[in-house]
């Protein structure tokens, strides 16, 4: 990173698009041509309306989703769009690439089965979501759901987008900043949900890891990796160090493991 | 025929290599990298233009045109790709598709020499507001819209212009 593009980066201010969906606020950082106007504008309805339409069909807080009656059996996966096919072919390959550790399919709190893509479902729509950003010609973007974004930048010498990943023991402060060009950078842990995600091999709450950072070439799969590494607990830093991402590792004691290549000269 | 076929099978390895692409990383992976295909899938020319061996051309199991409803292997070339040899077949019949099998795949150690493209996150140490901090998003574990209120990255949305 050198400083000239540092200054670059400063002079041009992205503009900001924020609203709410799937009961997280979705936040769009915009530079270049198309950042403002029209077809700015046009392009971040568009965006929202696709993730509208996926909390309409894969919600499991609404009683009448797809995904709520397929877990109900009162359909099945052929009477659903074909999208839920889709991801719930993309959670049997997070099954098997985390070991388990990640699953669709789970025990619920009193034991009963539980059917809950939504660990797959975000990173794969808002990177779908995304498309219609990178029909702005000359335009760059940040993307993002609840803290996981899509980052795209059209000239590789531009400079990157600037991601601060948040300290988990405090939401007011950043443990690190991360450069992303074009990829994808995702969070997992507990830090605004409770205790919402589990080993599901045990069940359990995962011990010593508070949260995981995913640097990666594909939300979808980022989303998926740092999920899957929280899931590790104790073997957060091991697991996500098989993969090929970068990434941060915060653990309870407020210690750091960064994962990956350090910075070229 | 010959040509939705040449499409296809460019566009398997287009998906195989999409499909791939979450264990490989590097830069964007553009449809240049995995349109790979180039050969004309007529069986009897690649009859014809036989001895050629691997790599050379696509070439069928059982002719292939025999009737309506011959079912056909299609088998494209050894293609090196980025991520090492790949090769895909797709058995047709009466015109249509039937099944594509992935006969090579890229080695998986050609793929880990692709691990190096996302630099580490760098470290902070200081206590950093929304103002000081000088980043464009921030990555947390998933805000809720209540949550978000207290937020670095309301206080960064906020200040837009």
């Amino acid at each position: 990173m050198s400083t000239v593009t540092g200054e670059q980066a400063r002079h041009e201010r992205p503009t900001r698009y924020v609203d709410h969906v799937m009961g997280m606020p979705i936040s769009l950082a915009m530079r270049g041509r198309h950042a403002a106007g029209a077809k700015a504008l046009a392009a971040w309805a568009e965006v929202m309306q696709d993730l509208s339409e996926v909390d309409r069909v894969f919600s499991t807080y609404r009683p009448d989703s797809f995904v709520s009656r397929l877990a109900r059996h009162e359909i099945t996966l052929d009477e659903c769009p074909p999208e839920v096919g889709e991801v719930m072919a993309l959670g049997e390959l997070a099954e098997r690439e985390s070991f388990g550790a990640f699953r669709v399919r789970r025990p619920g709190p009193s034991g009963e089965p539980m059917l809950d893509p939504s660990g797959v479902v975000k990173g794969w729509a808002v990177e779908r979501a995304a498309v219609h950003l990178r029909d702005l010609e000359t335009t760059d973007f940040c993307l993002s759901a609840g803290g996981d974004m899509v980052c795209w930048t059209l000239d590789p010498l531009a400079p990157p987008w600037r991601i601060g990943i948040e300290d988990p023991h405090d939401p007011r402060r950043l443990v690190a900043v991360a450069h992303v060009t074009t990829g994808a950078v995702a969070t997992s842990g507990t830090a605004h949900r409770g205790s919402h995600l589990v080993d599901a091999r045990t069940g359990l709450a995962p011990r010593g890891v508070t949260s995981v950072s995913v640097v990666g070439h594909s939300l979808t799969w980022s989303d998926i990796e740092a999920t899957a590494a929280y899931a590790h607990g104790l073997d957060a830093a091991t697991w996500l160090s098989t993969r090929p991402v970068s990434g941060l590792v915060v653990w309870e004691d407020g210690t750091t493991t960064p994962i990956g290549t350090t910075p070229g000269p | 025929m010959r040509r939705i076929i040449t499409w296809i099978l460019s566009t398997v390895t287009v998906v195989v290599m999409l499909f791939g692409y979450h264990t490989s990383t590097s830069g964007a992976l553009t449809a240049g990298q995995g349109t790979v295909f180039t050969g004309v899938l007529d069986p009897g020319a690649s009859r014809s233009s036989g001895g050629s061996g691997q790599g050379a051309g696509p070439r069928t199991s059982q002719g292939g045109t025999k009737g309506p409803a011959a079912a056909a292997n299609v088998t494209g070339p050894v293609v090196q790709t980025h991520y090492g040899p790949e090769q895909v077949q797709l058995t047709t019949k009466a015109s249509a598709i039937t099944d594509v099998n992935v006969l090579q795949y890229p080695h998986s150690s050609s793929q880990d020499q692709q691990i190096s493209s996302y630099a580490l996150p760098i470290l902070v140490q200081a206590t950093l507001d929304a103002q000081s901090a000088d980043v464009d998003m921030v990555s947390g574990a998933t805000y809720t819209s209540s949550g978000y209120l207290e937020s670095l990255q309301a206080a960064l949305d906020e200040a837009r212009q």
